[in-house]
């Protein structure tokens, strides 16, 4: 095995051994890049020599001793979290330019814990679409068959860490973003509570729906990300002052007698049915473990994509309504006057599913269609919130697919927005409700692309997610597999 | 139905410029989401206090005591056009 293709744990205890140097996983990573990254494209950046210099502070560190729960473990990051020095570009053309002057709360947290940063992830622009392709820096493919999307919008973090150009990465997801990708890709994908990681340095999509979370090759390395990136951050108002316990103690705990919620309404006809037979035998795998299965309903579960494509886009008006070519990225240089100056930017700065989307949400924010839109979506919201808050009164879990489907063709849906929104059908209400969502592998169709089984729990239950998640990966007895690049 | 002269009045909300065959696009593309999210209609949500965030969070205060900041030059190092201690625009005023 090289070292590009071990976990966080095992790399940990090749390192407390003396086994292997940060410096050498840094290269071994560097090396796998050199082979893979063209057909791949995970990034928009690579910071070689950053990572070369962080790994060898590592080594200096790990010479005295002072090991820290990721010392000397390469990273990737979406290029959504701001790296203080480094260009972050949102997957945008109106922020090419962009070098933040401060270090998002997630970036300064992993840092202290020993990270050592490969580069920046490829995405959707504006973390707007499922595929990936939506990126001003070209389309990132999936490692499993590289004719077909990776997912999106994280789709670089994702594939960064199928690919095994990076250990684990970060991501962000406002409607499915990390959990999406991560099913179609083959890896570990955890959004935690709202509110659970702090959003500081996060560039904003829809505020009231992002949540920063992990893509890692297990179950345990999602632990020992969360235990770095969880708690509460003052310079993030809506971050929670919740106690954060040590996620690794959920890891290889039992479940027996755990109920677990099967909603009717996600085992729906038009889901892929090889898809919908990985997922039956991930339920199986889970009764096999002392789970009890137990059905249950949310009622509202067929109104979730339409209130988020309402909020979303809306919220999302807002936020990008700052990219105007004053203070930063983009500025056109055909200008008239102030008024034309902006519209030319960001004419010429957004692609055309950002402006759709801004286009929605200024229509459903406009006077006298804001109680039409935005209000009874909001609404709804709350409909969809107390489904979930009666479901967990009759299960510990709920368990889902991640997507209808598996990965599909690149280019296929770039012109059905509608279609292209789908693929996000499952993951959406738990955005809408606030709560955690993890993705983990349950399997492959017959044409060699993964599938992945979701589970949801009650806010700040991230513990309970590991511990089924984990429960799950040790008993289900998957092949061992990786993608041939 | 959003029609194309709503398009362009959003497009102008918006400070988006948009051209006749993109319009088209955007007019059909635009209907199809409204239409789907018509479904919303269905629902009585009368007396339902609208959700404005997934975790009960009121205001977040803190001490009022100055704390450092960004400071001109880092906040003007991104500028597309920055002189002195301005962001330097094209003419408001005719």
């Amino acid at each position: 095995m090289e070292l590009n293709q071990l976990t966080i744990h095992e790399l940990q205890e090749k390192i407390k051994n003396g086994q292997t140097s940060a410096t050498q996983i840094v290269e071994s990573v560097f090396s796998r890049i050199g082979v893979v990254e063209e057909r791949v494209h995970s990034y928009i950046r690579l910071m070689k020599d950053q990572a070369l210099s962080a790994a060898k502070k590592a080594d200096e560190d790990i010479k005295i001793g002072a090991i820290k729960p990721l010392t000397g473990i390469p990273l990737a990051l979406k290029d959504i979290v701001c790296t203080k020095g480094i260009p972050t570009t949102c997957g945008s053309h109106i922020l090419h330019n962009f070098v933040p002057p401060y270090d998002a709360t997630v970036v300064e947290k992993l840092r202290d814990a020993g990270a050592v940063f490969v580069g920046k992830a490829n995405m959707d622009e504006f973390a707007m679409g499922s595929s990936t392709e939506t990126s001003w820096f070209g389309v990132t493919r999936n490692p499993w068959d590289l004719e077909r999307i990776p997912g999106g919008s994280s789709g670089g973090s994702a594939t960064a860490v199928a690919a095994d150009e990076c250990i684990a990465s970060i991501g962000s997801d406002t409607g499915g973003s990390i959990r999406q990708p991560a099913a179609l890709c083959g890896v570990v994908g955890l959004k935690p509570t709202y509110g659970r990681v702090s959003r500081f340095g996060l560039i904003a999509f829809a505020s009231s729906l992002d949540q920063i979370g992990p893509f890692t090759k297990d179950v345990e390395d999602c632990a020992i990300m969360m235990n770095v990136l969880a708690g509460y951050d003052p310079r993030e108002s809506t971050s929670v002052q919740a106690e954060v316990p040590d996620y690794r103690q959920f890891v290889g705990k039992d479940i027996t007698g755990w109920k677990i919620g099967i909603p009717k309404e996600y085992f729906i006809e038009g889901i892929d049915p090889e898809v919908a037979a990985s997922v039956k035998k991930a339920i199986a795998v889970i009764e096999k473990c002392g789970g009890q299965c137990v059905d249950i309903s949310l009622p509202h579960t067929e109104y979730c994509l339409a209130v988020y494509y309402i909020i979303a886009p809306a919220e999302a008006s807002s936020n990008l309504a700052r990219y105007d070519g004053v203070k930063y990225g983009l500025r056109t240089s055909e200008a008239r006057d102030l008024l034309d100056m902006y519209k030319k930017t960001r004419t010429q700065g957004f692609g055309n599913e950002v402006k759709r989307r801004i286009m929605i949400g200024t229509y459903a924010l406009s006077s006298g269609y804001y109680d039409a839109y935005y209000k009874k979506a909001s609404q709804v919201r709350a409909l969809i919130k107390q489904d979930f808050a009666e479901a967990f009164k009759k299960c510990d879990v709920i368990l889902t697919p991640t997507t209808p489907t598996p990965a599909f063709k690149i280019g296929e849906k770039m012109d059905n927005p509608l279609q292209m929104y789908l693929s996000d059908l499952f993951t959406i209400s738990s955005n809408l409700a606030g709560i955690p969502g993890i993705s983990v592998p349950c399997g492959f169709t017959a044409a060699g692309l993964p599938v992945g089984v979701q589970f949801l729990a009650g806010h700040f239950e991230e513990g309970k997610l590991i511990q089924i998640a984990s429960a799950y990966e040790k008993n289900a007895n998957l092949a061992k597999r990786r993608p041939q690049l | 139905m959003i029609s194309k002269q709503e398009v362009e009045y959003v497009a102008h909300l918006a400070r988006l410029e948009i051209d006749d065959a993109q319009k088209d696009k955007f007019t059909s593309q635009l209907n199809d989401i409204l239409l789907y999210i018509d479904k919303l209609n269905e629902l009585d949500t009368t007396g339902v206090e609208p959700m404005s965030h997934a975790i009960a969070v009121t205001n977040a205060f803190r001490e009022d005591r100055i704390m450092d900041s960004l400071g001109t030059e880092k906040s003007l190092a991104n500028a597309p056009d920055g002189r002195g201690e301005f962001f330097r625009v094209p003419k408001v005023i005719e």
